[in-house]
């Protein structure tokens, strides 16, 4: 099984090996006598490129290099959830116990932990017919998270024996008659991490990965199953952004990968996860999230594996008939990664010296999102959306990764530096972002409100004409300007300040209801609606931004439910009846 | 060098390129292996391994290769760049590669670490939360700074970054608390009066018999630039993690680390990114950077705080480009700032400190810290811009918002931004000239602040209650 080589050259994280027989691309290899890991990237006469997942300080030329025939793979089963692994699927805790607070090499423990038992509960009888997908029995893996063992892809039988109790992941649950023989079946599983897992049926987008976040479920929704690209310059608050979304997204199982990212961010996450309190069951957030953290002065290759590693996780509780989130932060350093390895490789560069496949590999990362009827006979359903953030250098989206990354996407935000200098956050520039799911969120967000879509195009339409005046009042002053123009100038400010400007750190603001973005928004048009004539018949800007209903518009945000608001629309039609008396004009 | 040091020696070099030795015909070399380079004249210096296979290596010398031929002895030590580290370190003065510059013999220790060092793992982190009052109201205020964080400043050729520097490691307190600190200062291809001036400063205050000094100066070899801001972070480490000390890192400045990296990048003929720079400078600093922080269970830090020279005053440039996706924010100096007199010209719009939120509050600060902050940026960036419009339509076109915001803008640089280079204001003090310029402001413009802190700390209700 297993091919005995050894090292031919050293060059960075590449490693050049010659075997007595010839491997496979892919394989996972034992490196010298430390025993790294690393795996087979390229073949070539009687040579084997290996991309070493460690550090290569210190291995010769001559030291034995070891075959295992198999590729990198996820091992699945309980006992990952509300953990952090690395790139490769360690638990960076159990690490930490093992070696002491630095990451020392050579380490290799096994993802799932073989000695903990879990209580497995069947929900299949003996002699009864399976197939590859369907659930055999549950497990309580964390207090809210129920796992279901399902039955391996490619099987297919008649169930021979089944067992409720305790078992460790590796011990058998049960058996299945199949047409070459009974099988065992485990808790656990694994899955090569670079090729999808299989589903009965891709289906339609059909409902918005709800947020709590305005800007984002208001004007650019991603739908459930869908794909979103997250571009912006260092500071313009990618990491908090992706942070709030997994806080709050109303998916059943967040992934959050930070690859190549600050190691001090992912500290803060390990912290403040497990105090984050659901918001859906009340429980803890940790309960339902796994953190693959690779961080970024962690050798490049492992963190081009932990994108698939965090992607192939995702799979599998989507399989499960969950509704998965992945966050990817960031896929510049991922693609990074590639290119640094295609140069070892001495491969000729495409743009900004990136390989010329990687178009393909992204397009393969945002294919493994969707919303698909899983393999089994009941028919599941479950979703996986991706959320890729990727880091442009110089803030400048025309970079091969940006690019690329917005061909294979439904949603972009696009974050601006401009926005957050002035700590308008969620810095997400409203007339260069898009969203491609509009129609399935106009179908989920009419039930809130009859005529959001109108509404909300009427809100995008004011920001569009706001930003088009503020061109022309750049040059000759605001206060030269006609009042139906200031008006939508103000009408700009009070949809900044009071909808799309949203704390992550304030208590009621930071998640909204999507009644209330609903109401919201309604109410900010609406007095749009009612100053916009009074202004017709010569009422002067200044008279309406002194209305004390313009600064409370703004807080409405911040106070609890919706009542507060109501109120506001009772006080805003009686400011404005009052002004327009005042000036004896007719009010709509 | 002494001779009795083991290793076997090789005069098979058959190429010297720029800074990269090859040598042939060699065996049971590794990679990363630490090489001793002897010229005919009797010149030693170091290097160490960049890519071997079976009979060839290749290796960067940190040192000039200028003068050297093929006839050079290479010696292979067996050994990764390591170095001793012991208490005795502080309080000296060394190179760039950890020769003592201050005629005091070389340090010795049983204990001898990778200068490489090793990564934090993710999990034993601690999340740095403890506020560093740094006595300028532009980074306490709005940019603060915990311990375990890396802030780089980025500067230009002629700015007062080392004044600012040398001004947060004479300040930097935490409020009421006395502890074990050192300070490490690693420089990078520094003008020598730049090096006599953090001296002087250290000097002056007393830290220099707490501080380690490692200098590799502008007429100093640039490729041992490569190993000196190594060196400086494994003592750091070392300094913080074995002997429980807070330690504060200085490096400037990077730029010139980055420029060393090209040249050997480029003498290997690998594939240039931007600038011709390698596609691995993000990993390469971050190896530096990410080596700053906390680690659960111990008691001292390592806070780092990276000078850098924008070349033209770029911020899109690779160095403070890639630096800013690494570091925990930055802050950010600027000429037009400098040319009106203010000190420290910093220009907090783009200055950021990630880290600020889990220092500030209530526990630490003051509760209106962060709504504060976020109300002066906001105001200051519609007073900047308000100035852009001036140059346009002159003051008379503003409308008398606009103008507030302008006379907002002004009185910020005044009288928050620009302070003395020895005036050290409190946290409380910092906070209360905030209030003192928002009350400028028409009360519902101050929008950012939650209601009751307005209550609480705006001048009209202090005043009246």
């Amino acid at each position: 099984m297993s091919l005995k080589g050894s090292i031919d050259r050293i060059n960075g994280s590449l490693v050049v090996a010659k075997f007595e027989a010839e491997p496979k691309i892919g394989d996972l290899v034992e490196i010298g006598s430390l025993r790294l890991m690393g795996e087979i990237v390229r073949l070539s006469e009687d040579k084997a490129y290996i991309q070493c997942y460690e550090a290569t300080s210190s291995l010769k030329p001559g030291e034995p290099v070891l075959d295992s025939g198999k590729p990198l793979v996820a091992e699945l089963g309980p006992g990952v959830m509300g953990t952090i692994v690395d790139g490769i699927e360690r638990s960076e805790s159990k690490l930490w116990e093992l070696t002491g607070p630095f990451v020392s090499r050579g380490t290799n423990i096994v993802p799932l932990d073989r000695t903990k038992k879990w209580a497995f509960e069947p929900k299949v009888m003996v002699g009864g017919k399976v197939r590859g997908g369907d659930i055999i029995g549950v497990v309580q893996e964390t207090e809210s998270f129920q796992h279901r063992v399902l039955v391996p892809p490619e099987l297919e039988g008649t169930i021979t024996s089944i067992e409720k109790g305790d078992f460790t992941v590796e011990d058998v649950v049960g058996t299945v008659e199949t047409r070459t023989g009974s099988i065992g079946l485990r808790m656990m599983q694994t899955w090569p991490v670079r090729r999808p897992r299989p589903v009965k049926e891709r289906l339609p987008l059909m409902m918005p990965l709800m947020t709590g976040q305005r800007v984002i479920d208001t004007f650019f929704p991603v739908a459930k199953g869908g794909a979103a690209c997250i571009p912006g310059g260092f500071g313009t608050g990618k990491t908090v952004m992706l942070q709030q979304v997994s806080k709050w997204a109303d998916a059943d199982i967040i992934i959050l990968i930070g690859c190549g990212e600050r190691g001090n961010e992912m500290a803060d996450v390990v912290a403040h996860f497990p105090e984050i309190s659901d918001p859906r069951s009340g429980r803890l957030l940790i309960e339902r999230t796994i953190i693959v953290a690779n961080v970024s002065n962690m050798p490049v290759s492992a963190r081009e594996a932990s994108i698939y590693m965090g992607i192939t996780l995702g799979e599998y509780y989507r399989d499960m008939g969950y509704d998965v989130a992945v966050m990817a932060d960031s896929t510049s350093r991922w693609a990074e990664a590639l290119r640094d390895m295609s140069g070892r490789l001495e491969e000729i560069p495409a743009e900004s010296g990136y390989p010329a496949y990687l178009a393909d590999r992204i397009a393969e990362i945002y294919e493994r999102a969707g919303r698909v009827v899983t393999l089994g006979s009941d028919q599941r359903i479950g979703s996986l959306t991706l959320l890729g953030a990727v880091s442009p250098p110089g803030g400048d989206f025309s970079e091969p990764v940006t690019t690329h990354t917005l061909r294979f996407v439904g949603t972009f935000w696009a974050l601006d530096s401009e926005l957050a200098f002035r700590r308008h956050f969620p810095a997400i520039n409203w007339l260069r972002s898009f969203t491609r799911y509009m129609t399935v969120a106009s179908k989920w967000w009419s039930k809130y409100e009859r005529n959001w879509e109108q509404i909300r195009a009427k809100a995008l339409e004011l920001l569009e004409e706001a930003a088009e005046i503020e061109e022309t009042a750049r040059i000759i002053g605001e206060k030269a300007m006609p009042d139906e123009q200031r008006l939508i100038l103000l009408l700009a400010e009070l949809l900044r300040e009071g909808f799309l400007v949203q704390s992550a750190f304030h208590e009621v603001d930071r998640y909204c209801e999507a009644e209330k973005q609903a109401a919201l928004l309604k109410v900010i048009i609406d007095f749009y609606n009612l100053a916009e004539p009074i202004i017709r018949q010569g009422i002067p800007i200044e008279k309406i931004r002194e209305l004390g209903i313009v600064s409370e518009l703004m807080r409405l945000k911040e106070r609890k439910g919706l009542q507060p608001i109501d109120a506001a629309r009772i006080e805003m039609r009686k400011q404005i009846s009052q002004l327009a008396e005042t000036y004896e004009v007719k009010v709509r | 060098m002494t001779i009795e040091e083991a290793g076997v020696v090789y005069k098979t070099t058959t190429e010297i390129r720029g800074p990269i030795l090859f040598i042939e015909n060699i065996k049971d070399v590794a990679y990363d292996e630490v090489v001793r380079i002897t010229t005919p004249t009797g010149y030693e210096i170091s290097g160490s391994v960049l890519d071997v296979s079976k009979d060839y290596a290749m290796v960067q010398v940190f040192g000039e290769t200028s003068g050297m031929d093929l006839n050079v002895s290479v010696r292979f030590t067996g050994e990764t760049l390591r170095i001793p580290v012991s208490d005795e370190l502080i309080g000296r003065v060394f190179s760039g590669s950890l020769a003592p510059l201050d005629g005091l013999p070389r340090p010795l220790s049983t204990d001898q670490r990778d200068v490489n060092g090793g990564t934090i793992n993710p999990a034993a982190r601690d999340v740095p939360s403890e506020f560093i009052q740094t006595g300028l109201s532009a980074i306490d205020g709005m940019n603060s700074l915990v311990r375990g964080q890396k802030l780089p400043i980025f500067s230009e050729s002629g700015l007062p970054h080392n004044q600012v520097a040398a001004q947060i490691a004479r300040q930097a307190t935490i409020p009421g608390k006395e502890e074990e600190f050192a300070l490490v200062f690693a420089a990078m291809g520094i003008k020598n009066e730049e090096a006599e001036f953090f001296k002087e400063e250290f000097e002056k205050t007393g830290a220099i018999s707490k501080s380690v000094m490692i200098l590799n100066l502008a007429d100093d070899p640039p490729i041992e630039r490569i190993v000196t801001p190594r060196i400086a972070q494994t003592i750091a480490e070392y300094l913080a993690f074995d002997l429980d000390m807070h330690v504060l890192t200085i490096m400037t400045d990077m730029t010139n680390y980055a420029e060393a990296l090209r040249s050997i990048s480029i003498a290997r003929e690998e594939i240039p990114t931007r600038k011709g720079y390698p596609g691995y400078l993000y990993s390469d600093l971050a190896t530096i950077y990410e080596r700053a922080g906390r680690i659960k269970g111990k008691k001292g830090s390592v806070t780092l705080m990276p000078i850098l020279s924008m070349p033209g005053g770029d911020i899109t440039h690779p160095v403070p480009d890639l630096t800013g996706y690494i570091t925990e924010g930055q802050l950010i100096l600027q000429r037009e700032l400098a040319l009106r007199g203010i000190y420290p010209p910093m220009n907090v719009l783009p200055s950021l400190s990630r880290l600020m939120k889990d220092g500030i509050g209530e526990k630490t600060t003051r509760k209106d810290h962060s709504d504060v902050s976020n109300q002066l940026y906001m105001a200051y960036a519609e007073g900047t811009r308000a100035r852009g419009l001036v140059r346009i339509v002159g003051v008379v076109g503003l409308s008398e918002r606009e103008r507030t915001w302008l006379e907002f803008a002004d009185q910020f640089e005044q009288k928050f931004v620009n302070q003395g280079v020895y005036e050290n204001r409190t946290i409380e003090q910092t906070l209360d000239i905030a209030w003192d310029l928002l009350a400028m402001l028409p009360e519902e413009d101050l929008i950012r602040v939650r209601e009751a802190y307005i209550k609480e700390f705006h001048p009209k209700y202090r005043r009246a209650g």
